[in-house]
């Protein structure tokens, strides 16, 4: 195996260009270091202009994703050694505006994610002297895998759907949606169900599926949102013939 | 949910000139799964041609013998012998990707117990068996 591998860097300077042009790194490739540390070698040793977010390296923290060869990635788990002989083109997450080099401008996600209120809604709070809100491992395991959400938005990178509309609400706000629907402490679904079956919200999704394809965490989106389409279509229904206060 | 995006603006250390990059008119062909995507959805119009099929011959039994007779003649042509075999091997990639979508938007509960994907994937094809069956048997029985 090659001891080194060479490393497409994405650079956009915006004081300088105004378009995405590439550098070169030949970087060393153990059979141990991901993509991540190539970037920071490249960092620490050969250019330290390069501008890219990482924080974790374990997979936890979400901040590393970027484009390998084309696929949304976590960096922090994506291995050098996985594309010898190289190169390795390293770009900024798609569907994204960049701000800077590998940097791109998450605030279309953040602001999306709180109009879904991902967190646990509550008709009137229990008193503490009330006890704690039970639940069973089976009623944990409904929602289970939507909260191992890590919102590192390599979904949004991979949706064309949110590539071609930025209005669509994407794949993460939705199942993070979910996984409080199906949380039986949780009492929100019918405020949530106002922004998600909006044209803007599940029915946006023409489930291309590769948001699930790409998760690192197997949280699989495209289900969630299928999922919720069917709850929605059976609720519209509902509200049709059983008329509203009946 | 509007984008604070200053697009002409001048760089400056305030004013950030965000990059954003237009999706390609092509972009299904990017990928082998975002063509898979488009075949699938282009699928439905091979689906819509046999109920406009079915409604043509529906019409052709109304309005009599002679009306039956000229549109299977129609049929056998070789140019719609040929549409309809198209057709019918679209449709068929039509219903098998759906068929493999369904168990990932479908979760069945029996009593507390989750049915695993698989069982939904093989009810599906059992239906699909089963009424093609009942089709089979109502031509053979006539």
């Amino acid at each position: 195996m090659a001891d080194r591998i060479k490393l497409q860097v994405a650079r956009y300077r915006p004081e300088q260009e105004s378009e995405v042009t590439y550098d070169e790194f030949e970087v060393p490739c153990p059979k141990d270091w991901v993509v991540l540390d190539g970037l920071n070698h490249v960092k620490d040793r050969m250019d330290g202009t390069l501008a890219y977010r990482w924080s974790c390296r374990m997979g936890i923290c979400g901040s590393c994703g970027m484009m390998v060869n084309g696929e949304p990635k976590l960096t922090c788990a994506t291995f050098l050694s996985e594309y010898a002989p190289g190169p390795i083109r390293v770009e900024p997450l798609r569907n994204f505006p960049v701000i800077r080099d590998l940097i791109v401008d998450i605030g279309d996600f953040m602001r999306k994610l709180v109009t879904v209120k991902p967190w646990i809604v509550r008709d009137e709070e229990r008193p503490l002297s009330a006890g704690e809100y039970r639940q069973t491992p089976q009623e944990m395991d409904e929602y289970k895998p939507y909260s191992m959400c890590i919102n590192c938005m390599l979904c949004y990178s991979a949706c064309p759907i949110y590539g071609l509309d930025p209005k669509f609400l994407g794949p993460a706000a939705i199942a993070l949606a979910q996984r409080y629907n199906l949380d039986n402490r949780d009492q929100g679904s019918g405020e949530r169900m106002e922004v998600l079956s909006e044209h803007e919200g599940i029915w946006g999704c023409t489930f291309v599926g590769e948001c699930t394809k790409v998760c690192p965490k197997h949280v699989d989106p495209a289900g969630s949102i299928q999922r919720y389409k069917l709850t929605a279509a059976l609720e519209s229904m509902k509200s049709f013939f059983v008329p509203r206060g009946a | 949910m509007s984008h604070p995006v200053n697009h002409g603006h001048v760089y400056t250390d305030y004013h950030p000139r965000w990059l954003r990059r237009r999706v390609s008119t092509y972009w299904w062909l990017e990928k082998p799964a975002y063509f898979a995507f488009i075949l699938r959805e282009l699928t439905c119009l091979p689906v819509a041609w046999f109920a406009i099929y079915l409604l043509l011959l529906i019409k052709a039994l109304v309005d009599g013998p002679a009306a039956y007779a000229q549109f299977m003649a129609w049929s056998a042509s070789p140019w719609m012998i040929l549409v309809n075999v198209v057709s019918f091997v679209l449709l068929v990639f039509h219903a098998i990707t759906f068929f493999v979508a369904a168990p990932q938007a479908l979760v069945v509960h029996l009593g507390r117990t989750k049915v695993p994907g698989q069982l939904v994937l093989l009810g599906h094809y059992a239906a699909w068996i089963a009424a093609s069956a009942a089709v089979v048997w109502l031509l053979v029985r006539a």
